[in-house]
């Protein structure tokens, strides 16, 4: 399978003739092209979400004609190599030197964390797929917006799941020994407690762990399992718990079942139930649309990467209608982005609220196998679920940040 | 009439000095800061692959340990003075005790140990959360002000790092030119013949490991202040691998080595990887050239190719030696 | 009980794993002297290619993982013959080498076969497990863990009791007087450098169906393949088996039983080993 994407730079393609009629004509001023940069990891351990990043921004653009709002789109990507010092620098290298107006990205929490205050510093809106809680919750970031979820966002949801639906009671929860992990389990296990679950016990993996069975051999007698592995780890852990003669359901997070990923599990994959920000079985006009130019571009199956960086520029093109083209004033562009409210995209509904996150539908969905192939089927949608569903925002806020012992396993 | 070697080199210093002002932006200056910064811990790391025979594949560890000491004591309320203090020391200490277990092989046990110390390190850095906030990180707040210039002005930190960067490098050339320097260099040719000597092999292998942990802090102070944040990814293996590199392609047991191989390396990853996507695959295929073509590294081979040049270019010297020469005389 | 029973088969079957992973490795360490820093890139492009093979070729699993073996040997005996035999006793030159093609490998392995984490399925014949004192034993991995065994005797029996075995052990004791008596010792090396790295190919395909194949998987097994080496003592096939299994323990009771110092549970102990034996549990006296 390889990768059309071999051109870093796309300068705006076709004639100058914009596509959109029905809004109001920009003025001069504005039809110079819009600068968009996406930081992502192209070289490195997260390449696979780098990937399908890029191919979500693109998708949209090319569908757009790399027009967006009747102003052209100069569109760069900046390799990140999943190292925080590199993403510095390549931020760095998109606003001083490439004068981005916007930028795209990054995926990783760490990565993040290394362009927070020079983002601020820099006033560049920045639409980040990274969930780490706190930056848009207890140490918010002004010029952030954030169209995936917190990275407990879905997991609230998979808990009241999890507690109600499947009927878990006592459940056992694997995850990286990362604060990734910490919020995803924290925002399962509150969910899933409150609900009459019990957490037993939190197991954690070191990153880059090879062979997970000596976590999995710790699993206590339970009647299910709740895991949050991103990256390549997913697939390789659904084996190996197979291959420990295990037959507990698991359950898991936005990263646990990905779309993109389905061409890659095996049966073993089969019941394993997730909730996800981004669903590929939602059916609706922008996600047809969406799969079909994946397809077609790129041979691949969207996932969640790829979905929330499409309508990362889906929230631009409306900010940039809402602003009539100007993106000169950032604390403007920032309180447009956030004042996006859109019906159609590929996720449904979306919104901001006023921390700059994502409410919208979280899907919790179950990997079949149909027609030989696996694919995820919704089983439920919660609608309108911001980042502290279910629980009242200022309540949640004084409470702890999840982290490795909060909340603690209660024995 | 000034030796070449010492015009290229005052050359390359009235470049370095003036790089704020025939550089293309300030983001180039940032980039210029970077490879000062890694050219002190690639100067560090030498001093024990070069100069003491001793392939360290853990150093990011104590790079990391001093970025990580001046970030949280600025945290917990220190003065800037006192956070580098703090942070010098703390590496020292760190370095002191990284040794002592190093010490302990040679060779390939050296390379195995100062690798699972590292490790060690990078491990700390995920599970230390109360001091190293786990992988969120530590940033660092604001850049210190030495004598009222402030350093966030990309140029004027530059020239700070240029300082550090001097002092630096002629603190390593004044260690490998002492005598500590020539016994140390002993001990990486002919350590049983030293030891017969009377040299205690062991406390002048370790002195010159604490002389490189001094470096590499330095240089994981100058990192701090220059990125701002400090976080796990940091102390990896590959970092480690990553300084050892840059030793060995620049030219390992010279002093200007670690720094070309410094400046290669931050290059491409930083600027190469703008126009290349297989930046990686670049860097890998440099690399294997610099073998083919100057296996001894970079600067001593540009040396060797440069006075082939000029001996090519030079006019032969007549036969008989003198400038009239009597031509063909049997 | 079932604890420490899963963690008592793993162990074992995790240390046939390692000892694919690292014989290679060792062996050309051992022989060479060379430190063969590819030989993580080499894993995880064996696993590649016989992820390739069988997964789009449709070759049965035995003749993919010969297949995976072949390619990355043929080309490690490339990278002998025209890099490192011009190196030889330049450590730094070869650890340079080394890692400028593990650069080359891991971005060509991306650039082929994107990030995808690839998993190929376990083969039909060895898949699912059986039920035995109250213990569930993987097929597969028990498999791992014979076919480990059969290498290990495969290559003791090549080194130890066949011509070509003395003649690589003539020729890497002392090169110039295995030359006086005729023995073509570059060949030698390159075949031995060859052996390595198709160990290591098929090490990588081997542990596909249990580990899959990633961006990163080479640089998360060579730290381990190290320790294996240099704990077991570098040169000798005995200490690496045995290191390997010592690893299998450590890591899967060691991760169990300490689960706050999971990070460290590999390197504390090599640390304290390597301090107090720096040639390794059964390595010779360092030269």
């Amino acid at each position: 399978m390889s990768l059309k994407l071999n051109r870093r730079k796309f300068l705006a393609g076709t004639a100058a003739v914009a596509s959109t009629a029905a809004f109001p004509m920009p003025s001069i001023a504005q039809s110079a092209p819009v600068k968009i940069g996406l930081l992502c990891d192209k070289t490195g351990a997260l390449a696979e979400g780098g990937f399908q990043m890029e191919q979500g921004v693109t998708a949209y653009l090319k569908s757009k004609n790399m027009t967006l709002a009747g102003r052209k789109v100069d569109f760069v990507v900046a390799d990140t190599g999943s190292s925080p010092a590199i993403t510095k620098t390549k931020a760095q290298e998109l606003v001083e030197r490439d004068k981005v107006n916007i930028i795209l990205g990054p995926l990783a929490a760490f990565e993040m964390f290394a362009i927070s205050d020079y983002i601020v510093q820099t006033k560049t809106p920045t639409l980040c797929l990274a969930g780490a809680d706190d930056l848009t919750q207890r140490k918010p970031n002004p010029f952030l917006t954030r169209c995936s979820a917190t990275s407990s966002q879905a997991e609230h949801v998979m808990g009241d799941y999890a507690a109600k639906v499947m009927g878990l009671k006592r459940v056992v929860c694997l995850d990286f020994d990362f604060a990734f992990g910490y919020e995803q389990q924290g925002g399962f296990q509150q969910v899933f407690e409150d609900n009459g679950g019990k957490v037993l016990q939190k197991v954690w993996a070191p990153l880059g762990t090879p062979d997970f069975t000596p976590f999995i051999a710790q699993i206590q007698a339970c009647d299910g399992v709740h895991q949050g592995f991103a990256g390549a780890a997913p697939v390789k852990f659904m084996k190996q718990y197979a291959d420990t003669g295990l037959k507990l359901p698991v359950c898991g997070g936005e990263t646990a079942g990905d779309d993109a990923l389905l061409p890659r599990f095996g049966d073993e994959a089969i019941g394993l139930v997730n909730a996800c920000p981004y669903t590929i079985d939602l059916k609706n006009d922008a996600n047809d649309k969406f799969k079909a130019m994946m397809d077609k571009e790129y041979q691949a199956i969207p996932g969640f990467y790829a979905a929330s960086m499409y309508v990362s520029v889906q929230v631009v093109e409306a900010a940039l209608h809402a602003l009539n083209g100007d993106l000169s004033k950032p604390e403007q562009t920032i309180k447009a982005l956030r004042a996006v409210s859109l019906k159609d995209t590929v996720r449904g509904p979306l919104r901001f609220d006023h921390f700059g996150n994502a409410v919208g539908n979280m899907f919790v969905r179950k990997i079949v196998k149909q027609g030989g192939k696996l694919t995820n089927v919704t089983q439920k949608t919660y609608e309108n679920c911001g980042q502290f569903w279910p629980y009242d925002e200022a309540k949640y806020l004084a409470q702890p940040a999840y982290s490795r012992d909060y909340p603690p396993v209660k024995t | 009439m000034i030796p070449p070697r010492l015009f290229v080199l005052a050359l390359a210093l009235a470049a370095l000095i003036a790089v704020p002002w025939w550089v293309p932006g300030d983001y180039y200056i940032s980039v210029s800061s970077q490879i000062l910064i890694y050219a002190i811990f690639a100067l560090g790391v030498d001093v024990l692959i070069g100069y003491a025979g001793l392939v360290s594949l853990g150093h990011a560890g104590l790079f990391g340990l001093a970025s990580y000491a001046v970030a949280a004591a600025l945290a917990g309320g220190s003065s800037q003075f006192g956070a580098v203090v703090l942070a010098l020391a703390v590496a020292l200490l760190g370095t002191a005790v990284f040794a002592a277990l190093s010490l302990r092989a040679t060779g390939i046990g050296f390379i195995m140990i100062t690798l699972a110390l590292g490790q060690i390190m990078w491990g700390l850095a995920y599970r230390w959360v109360d001091v190293t906030n786990g992988d969120n990180g530590v940033g660092v707040a604001a850049r210190p002000m030495p004598f009222g210039l402030d350093l966030e002005i990309a140029s004027n930190f530059y020239f700070a790092t240029l300082v550090v960067f001097l002092l630096a490098l002629s603190g390593a050339w004044i260690f490998v030119h002492s005598p500590f320097g020539a016994s140390l260099k002993g001990t990486r040719d002919q350590p049983r013949r030293m030891t017969a000597l009377g040299y205690n092999v062991w406390l002048i292998r370790y002195f010159a490991c604490l002389f490189s942990g001094l470096l590499t802090a330095v240089a994981g102070i100058l990192f701090v202040y220059y990125t701002k944040f400090i976080s796990p990814p940091t102390l990896v293996l590959t970092s480690s691998a990553e300084v050892v590199l840059m030793v060995i392609s620049g030219g390992s047991g010279t002093l200007l080595g670690p720094i070309a191989g410094a400046a290669l390396v931050v290059i491409v990853k930083n600027l190469a990887s703008a126009y290349i996507e297989r930046w990686n695959m670049l860097l890998g295929a440099i690399f294997v050239a610099i073998v083919v073509f100057m296996p001894e590294g970079l600067v001593p081979g540009s040396m060797r190719l440069a006075q082939w040049a000029l001996k090519a270019i030079r006019p032969p010297l007549p036969a008989g030696g003198s400038p009239s020469g009597k031509a063909g005389a049997p | 009980m079932s604890l420490w029973g899963i963690l008592a088969i793993n162990s074992v079957a995790f240390g046939g794993l390692l000892f694919l992973l690292s014989a290679g490795f060792s062996l050309i360490f051992g022989l060479m002297r060379i430190p063969n820093l590819t030989h993580g890139s080499m894993f995880m492009l064996g696993g590649y290619v016989g992820a390739s093979l069988y997964m789009t070729w449709h070759l049965p699993f035995w003749l993919a993982a010969l297949g995976a073996a072949a390619v990355v040997a043929v080309f490690g005996g490339v990278i002998e013959r025209l890099l490192l035999r011009r190196l030889s006793g330049s450590i730094l030159a070869q650890v340079l080498v080394t890692l400028g093609i593990s650069f080359i490998v891991a971005d060509f392995c991306l650039l082929t076969w994107t990030g995808d984490p690839i998993s190929p399925p376990t083969p039909p014949v060895l898949a699912g497990g059986v039920r035995a004192f109250g213990l569930f034993f993987s097929i597969y991995r028990m498999a791992i863990i014979l076919v480990a065994c059969v290498v290990a005797a495969l290559l003791w029996t090549l080194l130890d009791k066949t011509r070509l075995g003395a003649m690589i052990r003539a020729g890497v004791d002392d090169p110039e007087m295995a030359r006086v008596v005729g023995i073509r010792v570059s060949r030698l090396f390159t075949i031995v450098f060859c052996l390595g790295a198709g160990l290591a190919g098929f090490g990588g395909i081997m542990g596909a169906p249990i580990l899959s194949v990633y961006p990163g998987l080479d640089t998360d097994m060579l730290p381990l393949a190290l320790v294996v080496v240099i704990l077991g003592g570098a040169g000798s096939l005995l200490g690496s088996l045995i290191g390997s299994f010592l690893i299998g323990l450590v890591y899967n009771f060691g991760q169990a039983m300490f689960p706050e110092l999971a990070y460290f549970v590999l390197f504390l102990p090599m640390v304290l080993v390597l301090a107090l034996r720096p040639q390794g549990l059964f390595g010779r006296q360092a030269s």
